[in-house]
């Protein structure tokens, strides 16, 4: 499938680019499939692909309610890391980081995967050694993990004032070289054409509407474009799950929509090579390849279903910003949007079948589920076709909090919005 | 967007911390029915529309408020004192909107519950 090959190229840079295909087809929906995925945002597209490469299930529907990649798949802040401190946590989303190593390739498609290190910056020694417990914990289980001294950090970074009369000083970080940064777009793009290719059909402007179901089970779906079909029905619809999953009966869950917001500044000369996060706050920065600085902070705090915030986090935001470098006091904000997070009890997500029979559900990423979108989609094409998690997904089940096996990173219990 | 504590009027929602959803009915002490303790910590309506919630005035008067907000438009339409919040008070008419009879409080609390414990709810 090389069809960006250098050969392709030179010929429709020859022939009036006449030749190109479309990325993906916009087929009509058929009035029955194997699977359908709720959701076409990157865990819905991934879930797709892998469904149709692993498992060989091709005859698949991705419903999108608004055009391809609309919601959080391409409104995040392109981070991808593994830097967790549960096992659970490290196992899920450092599988997901050795994906994400050969992404490009197994997609044939640039995700512009660029490993430029995520730095946690640490501002008491008792944060150190907290960083030194984490990184412990990565690298007992594979990932990788370093810690720096300030002389090393100004070194990488040399915007960063790590002197004692900084607002906040730097006494060191934690950094993990192999995390960094991805083209959120073209991870949306690239699975969704994978998945077009090998026959699943994407089906956008289709806004699920309502389940049909046969007694308890759930035997399709209703959608602007018609009554759909199918033997499973698989729901990754992240910051909407509780607003879909309702339309089927399930009136409650662990979970909680919050908005996120994210910042893109004016395009500067390259200052960061690297993703970096305030310690003395919730704060985190990378600079994009055409310049703007990227960054963002805390939710906004309260339930919302709106795709914006509210001001008093936009001046926290660019106060911490000022506060980790004031040297950037002067950059002007170019753009700002939110995104609806499903934010969980316990920080962790759910992959998981049920909750009723012929349903599987997807949900829970918090403002992290960008990163995981190779393992969500590998794990949850697992769970569809096998009917029971893989195990990397085992531990992320809807009844862990009634158990009592929360995977709380954190520890702050079930207050979403301090995850 | 601003709230309208009743002590200190409209007010920025900075100074406010949320408190969550005001749906949830906190068991019997005495209860011993996990599945209504697992209810109460952990699940939620996540309504997309106009719901109940709790805000803490911290920057202000302190009081816990009891608010109607909607979640898609940020826009409040029901302000009062927490210990008010079933109190059928004008402009609550969307509490009988938001919260219908999805509350399964008399199911889920335990059988030697006294009927008080779900009228008074959460504090």
């Amino acid at each position: 499938m090389a069809e960006y090959s250098a050969f392709a190229l030179l010929r429709n840079a020859l022939t009036g680019n006449r030749d190109w295909k479309p990325a993906w087809r916009k087929p009509e929906p058929k009035p029955e499939y194997d699977v359908i995925v709720i959701g076409g945002g990157g865990h819905g597209l991934s879930t797709a692909y892998y469904l149709a490469k692993e498992h060989g299930i091709t005859n698949v529907a991705v419903l999108e309610r608004g055009y391809l990649g609309s919601g959080n798949v391409g409104r995040n802040t392109t981070a991808v890391r593994s830097n967790y401190m549960m096992p659970e946590s490290i196992r899920f989303y450092e599988h997901s980081m050795k994906m994400w190593e050969n992404l490009s390739h197994d997609l044939n498609y640039n995700v512009m995967f660029s490993q430029r290190g995520v730095l946690n910056l640490g501002h008491s020694p008792a944060q150190l050694d907290d960083f030194a417990k984490r990184g412990n914990a990565m690298r007992h289980l594979g990932a990788d993990a370093v810690l720096m001294t300030p002389a090393e950090i100004k070194k990488l970074m040399p915007i960063i004032d790590i002197s004692a009369s900084a607002r906040f000083p730097v006494l060191g970080g934690l950094m993990q070289w192999r995390a960094g940064t991805a083209r959120h777009d073209a991870v949306a793009w690239g699975y969704a054409r994978g998945a077009d290719r090998r026959g699943v059909d994407i089906l956008e402007n289709c806004e699920v509407t309502g389940f049909l179901k046969d007694g308890d089970r759930v035997v399709g779906v209703t959608t602007s474009r018609g009554e759909i079909r199918a033997k499973k029905v698989a729901v990754a619809v992240a910051g909407s799950t509780g607003h879909v999953m309702r339309m089927a009966g399930i009136d409650r869950l662990p979970i909680e929509s919050h908005v996120l917001q994210a910042f893109v500044s004016e395009s500067l000369k390259p200052i960061l090579d690297t993703v970096v996060t305030f310690g003395m706050g919730h704060f985190y920065v990378s600079q994009s390849d055409k310049g703007g600085l990227v960054y963002g902070g805390d939710i906004d705090g309260y339930n919302s279903y709106a795709q914006r915030g509210s001001l008093q986090i936009v001046e926290d935001v660019q106060s911490e910003m000022v506060a980790l470098f004031p040297s950037l006091a002067p950059v002007r904000v170019l753009r700002s949007w939110g995104g609806v997070c499903d934010m969980s009890m316990d920080g962790s997500p759910i992959i998981t079948t049920g909750p009723l029979p012929g349903m599987y559900l997807n949900c829970g990423w918090c403002y992290g589920g960008f990163k995981a979108t190779p393992a969500s989609g590998f794990a949850f094409a697992y769970t569809i076709a096998k009917d029971r998690p893989h195990d990397i997904n085992a531990p992320m089940t809807l009844d862990r909090f009634y158990r009592g096996a929360v995977i709380d990173d954190k520890g702050q219990g079930a207050t979403p919005r301090l995850h | 967007m601003l709230i309208s504590c009743p002590y200190c009027g409209p007010r920025d929602v900075a100074e406010f911390i949320y408190q969550g959803d005001a749906n949830r009915v906190r068991p019997n002490p005495m209860s011993q029915d996990i599945g209504a303790w697992n209810e109460y910590i952990y699940d939620r309506l996540n309504i997309a529309g106009d719901q109940n919630e709790f805000w803490l005035h911290s920057g202000g008067c302190r009081s816990h408020l009891f608010v109607v907000r909607n979640t898609l438009t940020h826009k409040i339409s029901h302000v009062s004192l927490a210990r008010d919040r079933l109190a059928p008070a004008a402009g609550a008419a969307p509490l009988k909107a938001a919260a219908p009879a999805r509350m399964p409080a008399a199911k889920r609390v335990a059988k030697p519950a006294p009927k008080t414990a779900k009228s008074r709810g959460a504090k």
